[in-house]
């Protein structure tokens, strides 16, 4: 139980000191990496809370795919030259900081009220659907109830990644000039008549090709 | 304060949270990191989902967490396309020369 608590300070440590070093960091590069420290972090408090197959899949998909596209697409646009800015190269005199700041300071302190003061319905325990058996491990429970009571969300999550996909393409997608591309109509309506050529040979003298 | 219960959670994804929506209403560097602080949002959101699902015992909870992960995955891809479109229309993505988007 010790060692429980000492671990979930340390992750939850890390986890804050690494989302303020992201909103802070004068470099977008470091941003990235701490964002990446920062979901680490999560996952392992995931794992230690008992949701394994959710850390597992934060690190896969958050790690693994969407930290390297940030950091893909911050290295490959030129933000190299904001370094050394901190928020805001010519400050003019705009009030967003304290307000933001006073904002954000309200949003905390609800929601610290609600936290606190906050208990469960007393027939809340009885009203659950799902309840979660100690022998089955996580990821078999979760694959027993996603396929088959949340298959429609399943399928439909699946139609949101599917026009993700083809938005990013449509988006990024231009014409270039002067690039060589494959003509499938092309290929496909080619007859046996434009690429063989019969040719009567005379001897001794050889074919010219270059018609 | 030994024993961790579901308000320890509930702390660390409002610490998050706040985090987060201070990342976005303070940056004026560039629109990359206003992306990672809705990341960070919604990472919060997901501590919440998990922390709920483990405590009350329902598996529901963590459902819907996965269906928040594919969302947000979506977004990043979505929003860092239309972030490599603008900088190549205007080779720039500081926020505070993005005026072209007002209405």
């Amino acid at each position: 139980m010790i060692a429980h608590s000492v671990f979930f300070y340390i992750f939850s440590l890390i986890a804050i000191v690494s989302a303020v070093m992201v909103t802070v960091s004068k470099n977008t590069v470091h941003s990235v990496f701490f964002l990446i420290l920062d979901f680490i972090s999560i996952s392992c408090l995931f794992i230690m809370i008992g949701a394994e197959f959710l850390g597992m899949i934060m690190l896969i998909v958050y790690v693994g795919a969407v930290a390297v596209l940030f950091l893909f697409v911050v290295m490959m646009l030129n933000v190299a030259e904001q370094k050394g800015q901190w928020f805001s190269s010519r400050w003019d005199g705009g009030t967003h900081i304290p307000v933001g700041l006073l904002v954000s300071l309200i949003i905390f302190f609800e929601l610290i009220i609600v936290i606190g003061g906050w208990k469960y319905k007393p027939d809340l325990l009885n009203s659950l659907s799902i309840n979660m058996s100690t022998e089955v491990t996580n990821t078999r429970s979760i694959g027993n109830v996603l396929y088959t009571d949340f298959i429609l969300l399943f399928q439909i999550s699946g139609m949101i990644l599917l026009v993700a996909m083809i938005g990013a393409i449509v988006l990024t997608y231009r014409e270039r000039a002067g690039v060589k591309r494959q003509s499938y109509v092309k290929q496909i309506s080619r007859e046996r008549d434009e690429g063989v050529d019969l040719v009567e040979a005379e001897r001794n003298k050889g074919v010219k090709i270059d018609a | 304060m030994l024993s961790i219960g579901l308000g320890h959670y509930l702390t660390l994804a409002a610490i998050i949270f706040t985090i987060g929506v201070v990342g976005i209403f303070l940056n004026r560097k560039n629109v990359i990191v206003i992306l990672m602080s809705i990341e960070l949002i919604l990472l919060a959101v997901n501590i919440n989902l998990v922390a709920f699902s483990i405590f009350i015992n329902d598996l529901s909870g963590q459902i819907f967490t996965l269906f928040i992960l594919t969302v947000a995955a979506a977004e990043a891809a979505i929003g860092l396309a239309i972030i490599v479109v603008y900088f190549r229309n205007s080779d720039t993505i500081r926020v505070e020369e993005i005026k072209n988007l007002k209405g």
